[in-house]
């Protein structure tokens, strides 16, 4: 029997103990990686010239490498989706957990499950053919390139995972507390705004910041719907670019390794890799903290 | 006093709920219908069987069908293995600790990691340090990598489910470590496992970016052989028609979308059978 092989035994457990680092070494690798080229980038480019500078034109000359604009073109987009998923997603959730048959959840959950699983660029797709015509039907001024139409298909890609996250954040709330509010005479209405939303507040925060770091690391909607024009502005009918579209953009051209447009990319996908961390972190953190207080 | 209007608060709260979950409904019948209607007249044998092309008519997607079945198979054989040995080593073997709680706080944090991100790892090591090109290998490296937190995240959660008599049966009857992990744990949790691979390699079919970042071809005439052979996927293709101006460009990668997303949905559908004919024991989920 291959199991009673002192060999086999050996070789088996070294293995299992390295693929046990291997998730480790990958966040390692990402850091050094992300770290060694953005630091040659940083040598010919100040620090401050980079994270302040308002005028972003790595690929014209005379090149200019200030990431505001492309900062707030992101922050737009996550803004702009986040309030549309974030009202939507927890009463989802709470129609889910507080007031839907087995029949609805039946039909609901898996239709979520579908959103949440069709791929980004058939969004892009959708956005840029059905949703930008649709608004330009509205508001003619609207260009063919504009904010709103992204962050419209970003805002449907993240409902589904606050809806879920919440719904799970619902599931675990103790039923006698329910049963306690309900039985000295609240409504429905008057136990989830007055017990459960401020109890789950933790978890519902968890979620939003979790979506939050999915919309910022959002790149193929936003490529194909909101365009590649680098600006600051506040009017979400224009043509703006983001953090990840400009990467994209970037590799769609043949830029040589070594040059500074191919370091460009790795500096912006290093203040990317650090955006969505730290709110990875903050969401994580508060959902493991949240249980424990739980149990 | 009021006691009416509380109850019609309540009402109309329950309305407001209920609007917002028809929102999802909605909208995803709107993009169902939208791209089966803009696409359903270039859906043919042809699309199938023909190479892209400049006219319309005569384009295909034959080259990004074979490149997005090669690259499955490879990530396959890539990820699978690793997320495996991985779930199994963290689940069965760490202790509890600090260590432990680092290793999974890190994989949840690479599972939420931008997508964009693995695409300029993928460039940054397989293409400029280990010189594998922008071949079906990198792709499929680069996809793996970017699936292994969220096959290890399922794996782990479907061996958690396995009952622990299960295991101390195995003890009691004189089996070792490994031969409880890999005779017993695993052929039991194997559903679970099953269930999270198919709908991990079914993200990474989906994926556009990272393949994008690490310079796989947007127009190519010809097949893939080998896994060192540049290559095309399906939404690559379908990326490549949508950013041309052209309304006739945009009814193809309509189409495009039909045949990716009857993919995605019959893999899906696999997992579905799966987890609900073989699995014995389940998590919460």
């Amino acid at each position: 029997m291959i199991f009673k092989n002192s060999l086999f035994k050996k070789s088996l457990s070294t293995l299992l103990a390295l693929t046990g680092v291997l998730t480790l070494s990958i966040t390692l690798f990402s850091i050094i990686l992300l770290g060694k080229e953005s630091w040659s980038f940083f040598q010919k480019v100040p620090l401050k010239d980079f994270l302040f500078g308002t005028h972003w034109a790595p690929l014209l000359e005379p090149k200019s490498f200030g990431v505001l604009p492309l900062l707030s073109g992101t922050f737009m987009i996550v803004i702009l989706s986040i309030s549309l998923a974030l009202p939507l997603g927890l009463l989802t959730a709470t129609f889910l957990s507080e007031f839907a048959s087995p029949h609805w959840r039946k039909w609901l959950k898996p239709a979520l499950e579908i959103l949440a699983g069709i791929p980004t660029v058939v969004y892009g797709y959708f956005a840029l053919t059905f949703i930008t015509p649709l608004l330009k039907s509205i508001y003619p001024p609207t260009e063919i390139f504009n904010a709103l139409s992204a962050s419209i298909v970003v805002g449907i890609m993240i409902l589904p995972m606050i809806s879920s996250l919440c719904d799970d954040a619902f599931f675990d709330f103790p039923i006698s507390l329910k049963e306690g509010a309900l039985s000295l005479g609240a409504t429905p209405f008057e136990f989830i705004t007055q017990i459960l939303y401020p109890a789950s507040l933790s978890r519902i925060g968890a979620a939003l910041v979790l979506a939050i770091s999915r919309a910022i690391g959002e790149t193929m909607a936003v490529t194909i719907a909101a365009g590649a024009t680098p600006k600051i502005t506040l009017n979400p009918f224009e043509s703006i670019q983001t953090m990840t579209a400009y990467i994209v953009q970037v590799s769609l051209g043949d830029t040589p390794a070594g040059g500074i447009e191919y370091q460009t990319c790795f500096a912006v996908g290093a203040l990317l890799f650090i955006l969505t961390f730290f709110f990875n972190w903050i969401g994580h953190k508060i959902m493991t903290r949240w249980s424990w207080e739980l149990s | 006093m009021n006691f009416s209007w509380r109850y019609q608060k309540n009402s109309l709260f329950k309305l407001f709920t209920l609007l917002a979950a028809l929102f999802s409904l909605i909208a995803l019948t709107t993009l169902l219908v939208h791209i089966l209607h803009e696409g359903w007249q270039y859906l043919s044998p042809q699309l199938l069987k023909n190479f892209p092309s400049r006219f319309p008519h005569k384009a295909g997607i034959y080259p990004a069908i074979m490149g997005s079945l090669w690259l499955m198979i490879l990530t396959f054989f890539i990820a699978v293995p690793l997320g495996l040995l991985s779930a199994l080593y963290i689940e069965e073997y760490l202790p509890k600790g600090k260590w432990k709680s680092l290793i999974m706080v890190n994989i949840k944090n690479l599972s939420s990691m931008p997508s964009i991100i693995y695409g300029l790892l993928g460039l940054a090591i397989f293409i400029h340090t280990l010189g594998f090109d922008h071949s079906l290998l990198s792709g499929a490296l680069t996809l793996s990598l970017l699936i292994l937190p969220m096959i290890i995240i399922t794996a782990t959660e479907a061996i958690r489910a396995v009952p622990k008599s299960l295991r101390m049966a195995s003890f009691a009857l004189g089996a070792e470590k490994h031969q409880v992990v890999f005779l017993q744990v695993l052929p039991a949790a194997l559903p679970g496992i099953l269930t999270g691979i198919i709908l991990s390699l079914s993200r990474a079919i989906g994926e556009t970016a990272p393949l994008i970042v690490i310079g796989a071809a947007t127009y190519i005439s010809f097949t893939p052989e080998s896994i060192m052979d540049p290559f095309t996927v399906i939404p690559l293709q379908i990326y490549s028609w949508t950013s041309r101006p052209q309304a006739e460009f945009h009814h193809l990668a309509a189409s495009a979308i039909i045949v990716l997303m009857i993919l995605l949905f019959s893999l899906n559908l696999l997992a579905v059978f799966i987890r609900n004919h073989f699995q014995k024991y389940k998590s919460r989920l």
